[in-house]
């Protein structure tokens, strides 16, 4: 456990993308298979079940230090991050040593072999292990129970730390860890190994994402040499049929299959050995409706069929990776396209859409189709390159996303929020609110979107300016404004506002505008007529 | 009519009429110790310990000044003041008030561990104890000093190995000289900021013996920079002065290096929760020994401290004071020092 808990603190600690690489390369060197297995799992979002709940751990986290409960509370959302809150209340081990040897395999398994076990046998094994442990192992333990490790570690980086380490090119590394693998089934070998790959059918390909463009969209040269798409508003999908079989996986790594009962008769009209590439969107009639529509539907183990008619899904699909079992990235997006026409056209399945080419002559005409996005129910344009490969992550060159400016209105903040990981113990979460008569009426919350340095001064502002606490949650003085930046709008019966924002953040500090003169409800509502249709 | 009252320029003795630690100009201040946050400029007349006298004079300039030893007693209007160590940094100071025999202590800020250079904390029995709160969660718990200075150690020794110069990023007055003695032991030079060998200055000359420093300044030769080991304060971090030190790792010296999410925020290579202030603990023990039947906690979690001081049978409350914001311990970036 000290291997990986001395990891975890280095690549917490480390600046310098350089310095993380040269960690995990060291550990990856250093550990045995089964843990580096895990290390490879965790790091990618596949932590065992939970063995033990969070409510658990905080009682018996009180039970050994002897705190009340709400300064228990209190201590964890000034930490932002209950591993850690914990790690740092209890008292010092009694025994020391003991778990810094044994190996992050032996932990993980036990907490997995716990799982069905008694609410007593769990208490005293956790309690057994946090009595073994320094504050460093302590937390990585807990993290291992809580999941997340959110450390500053990409899969990216994970990946090219491996490819060093094995002498195998990122690439294929990358394909290899991607899909569904269980880490307590295979070892380290035949999960890195080319042999595992065959075995594995459903598994997809790493996908290729876009940067956004920063420059004038001229700089990419002769507009004829690029392909332009709309850039929708889903999941980024992809749809796989081998063997016989239908899988549809999610950006996220996510296996989908199950959640969209729409894409189930594809297994009988698409060919064998095809991957498809493209976006999960809610749409009638070929036309996309909005994402909030898909949130109702995602999050849910059963969907209803009340749900199945009010946001039916269908698959806008790209490009094609894969033809009659052959991986055809390598091949050029003009090549890709012509084939994915085809397999479309025969396939002939109202869920399945071809997302359309836009055609353009100069970069003056694709500037302005671009402004009418929003009446396509689109957020921008894609641009492709048609020269292009099919590439792994976030690459520049090729492809750019080219959005369309966000909507945006002058709120006041009325709550604030200590955040977490490195926001802990700044009040760096906000709740706005527009004016509505002499009311306030709060219609967002927003993490994001200013510098450190302004938060800092917002939290100045907040804890001079609070009013009322309420748990973990101040009302402050409504003072502050700040331009809310947002990509879409939709009505919601769960807000008092009667509308719910997609991607909201702040998009600058109004210190120009007083609390007087920020936006009304009534301005909200116009944005709902006109884009939340 | 209470002995102590929380006014909005600060902490005010009426029977006195003087204030302590006073944040706008008054006509009598009695000063606990000379970091910013405590001593503000404007002030007709300013009483202080002997050691705190030099250090105002250097940060506020020429002033009324009156310095008093620890427990020598000082009266205004009839009103008993005297000064007991706080342990914070040098010259630091709990205020003991006493009329008509009712005892009030300000603590200022302090720590309960002996730092070798401020006098050690020395619990002074009161009716009420106005404590602050910086630390005032169960998460701050500090390791013994003994042990952090080896972790500083450690790491400058790994800093050389790697041939990285180390920058320990520390209060210019407090922090500063307490790293020294730790720093001596694995270096032969110790550069410092001008911030820094401002205040180092201000106590040699005031007769104190420190191990020797060497400001850092555009003539320093490029050998003495390389593999240097170097303490800034705060604001020097991220500035163009710090890239002379290239390559460099920055250790930041603060109880808030706690915290994982505090250190992440910092961007430093390593933290070292190394704090002038009293932890969780140490607040609870220096409360305790005073005997206070009531308690008003300040600066700092002094919602959570007070309530849980009111839980254990002590009446405790809270008090906002503008302490803590503009000094080096605070949880924001934004905290500057002196603009020299």
């Amino acid at each position: 456990m000290r291997l990986f808990a001395d990891l975890v603190t280095e690549l917490g600690t480390s600046t310098k993308t350089n310095d993380k690489l040269e960690s995990l390369i060291t550990y990856f060197s250093s550990a045995t298979d089964k843990d580096k297995v895990w290390v490879i799992a965790l790091f990618s979002d596949r932590r065992p079940r939970r063995a033990v709940n969070a409510t658990q751990l905080a009682t018996w986290c009180v039970e050994l230090s002897g705190l009340p409960f709400w300064l228990f509370e209190e201590s964890y959302h000034t930490v932002g991050d209950l591993a850690e809150t914990i790690a740092l209340l209890l008292p010092e081990a009694t025994i020391t040593d003991e778990a810094g040897a044994k190996p992050l395999h032996y932990y993980v398994e036990k907490l997995i072999a716990l799982e069905k076990e008694s609410e007593e046998i769990k208490r005293n094994f956790i309690i057994t292990a946090w009595q073994e442990m320094n504050t460093a192992e302590r937390f990585v333990f807990n993290k291992l129970i809580t999941g997340g490790f959110r450390i500053g570690v990409s899969q990216k980086l994970m990946v090219n730390a491996l490819a060093k380490t094995v002498g195998i090119t990122p690439s294929i590394i990358a394909h290899h860890i991607s899909g569904n693998w269980d880490p307590t089934q295979i070892n380290f070998e035949d999960l890195i190994s080319n042999e595992n790959l065959a075995a594995d059918l459903s598994k997809p390909y790493p996908f290729y994402l876009a940067y956004a463009i920063e420059d004038d969209v001229k700089v990419l040269g002769e507009p004829k040499d690029w392909q332009a798409e709309w850039k929708w508003d889903g999941i980024r999908g992809q749809i796989i049929k081998r063997s016989g079989e239908l899988y549809v996986w999610s950006r996220g790594e996510e296996l989908m299959t199950d959640k969209f009962p729409e894409y189930h008769s594809l297994q009988n009209n698409l060919p064998d050995g095809l991957v498809l590439d493209g976006e999960i969107i809610p749409s009638i009639d070929g036309k996309p409706l909005p994402f909030a529509l898909l949130q109702t539907r995602i999050g849910r183990k059963n969907v209803t069929k009340k749900q199945l008619q009010e946001a039916p899904i269908a698959f806008f699909a790209y490009d094609l990776l894969e033809y009659n079992g052959e991986d055809w990235r390598t091949k050029t997006l003009e090549e890709r396209r012509s084939k994915l026409e085809e397999v479309l056209a025969a396939a002939n399945h109202p869920a399945l859409l071809l997302s359309p080419v836009i055609d353009f002559n100069n970069w003056e005409e694709l500037a302005t189709i671009r402004s009418t996005s929003r009446d396509s129910g689109a957020e921008g344009i894609m641009l492709k390159r048609k020269a292009s490969t099919y590439q792994v992550g976030r690459k520049r060159g090729d492809w750019w996303k080219w959005k369309i400016d966000p909507l945006t209105i002058d709120a006041v903040m009325v709550y604030a929020q200590k955040g977490a990981g490195r926001r802990s113990n700044l009040y760096t979460d906000y709740t706005f609110a527009v004016r509505d008569g002499d009311q306030l009426i709060t219609f967002t919350k927003a993490y994001s979107g200013l510098t450190d340095k302004e938060f800092a001064q917002v939290d100045a502002f907040v804890k001079r300016n609070s009013i009322e606490k309420f748990g973990p949650v101040r009302t402050v003085k409504p003072e502050l404004v700040f331009e809310i930046a947002f990509e879409g709008i939709a009505a919601s019966a769960r807000h008092k506002s009667g509308v719910a924002l997609r991607f909201p953040r702040i998009s600058r500090w109004r210190h120009d505008k007083p609390a007087s003169e920020i936006n009304t409800l009534d301005d909200l509502k116009g944005m709902l007529e006109v884009y939340g249709k | 009519m209470a002995l102590i009252e929380f006014s909005n320029k600060g902490l005010y003795c009426p029977a006195g009429n003087f204030y302590i630690d006073p944040w706008k100009p008054v006509d009598k201040a009695v000063i606990t110790h000379a970091h910013s946050d405590h001593a503000r400029w404007g002030s007709q007349y300013y009483l202080c310990h002997t050691d705190t006298k030099p250090l105002l004079q250097t940060r506020l300039g020429p002033n009324n000044y009156q310095s008093i030893n620890w427990h020598e007693p000082v009266y205004i209007n009839g009103v008993r003041i005297t000064l007991h160590p706080a342990g914070h940094i040098i010259g630091s100071s709990q205020i003991r008030v006493e009329y008509n025999g009712e005892v009030w202590v300000v603590s200022g800020d302090y720590k309960v561990e002996d730092d070798g250079l401020s006098t050690a904390f020395e619990p002074v029995p009161c009716h009420t104890f106005i404590t602050e709160s910086t630390f005032g969660l169960p998460i701050y718990h500090w390791k013994s000093q003994a042990q952090i200075f080896s972790d500083i150690q450690q790491w400058v020794l790994e800093n050389k190995a790697a041939g990285k110069a180390s920058v320990l990023m520390a209060y210019s007055l407090g922090k500063a000289q307490r790293l020294l003695p730790c720093l001596a032991q694995v270096t032969d030079t110790i550069l410092v900021h001008g911030a820094v060998y401002n205040i180092h200055m201000a106590l040699v000359n005031a007769g104190w013996q420190l191990p020797p420093v060497e400001r850092v300044t555009p003539d320093t030769p490029k050998e003495t920079l390389k593999g240097a080991v170097v303490i800034a304060p705060s604001s020097a971090e991220g500035s163009p002065w710090m890239r002379k030190f290239a390559p460099y790792a920055v250790g930041v010296c603060s109880g808030w290096m706690q915290v994982r999410g505090a250190r992440r925020r910092r961007n430093a290579d390593a933290g070292f929760a190394l704090s002038d202030h009293a932890d969780w603990q140490g607040l609870l023990t220096a409360v305790k020994a005073t005997g206070a039947e009531r308690v008003y906690a300040t600066h700092g979690f002094q919602s959570a401290f007070s309530r849980y001081l009111t839980e254990q049978g002590i009446e405790a409350g809270e008090v906002k004071t503008e302490y803590g914001g503009e000094e080096e311990e605070s949880p924001q970036d934004s905290m500057k020092e002196e603009n020299d």
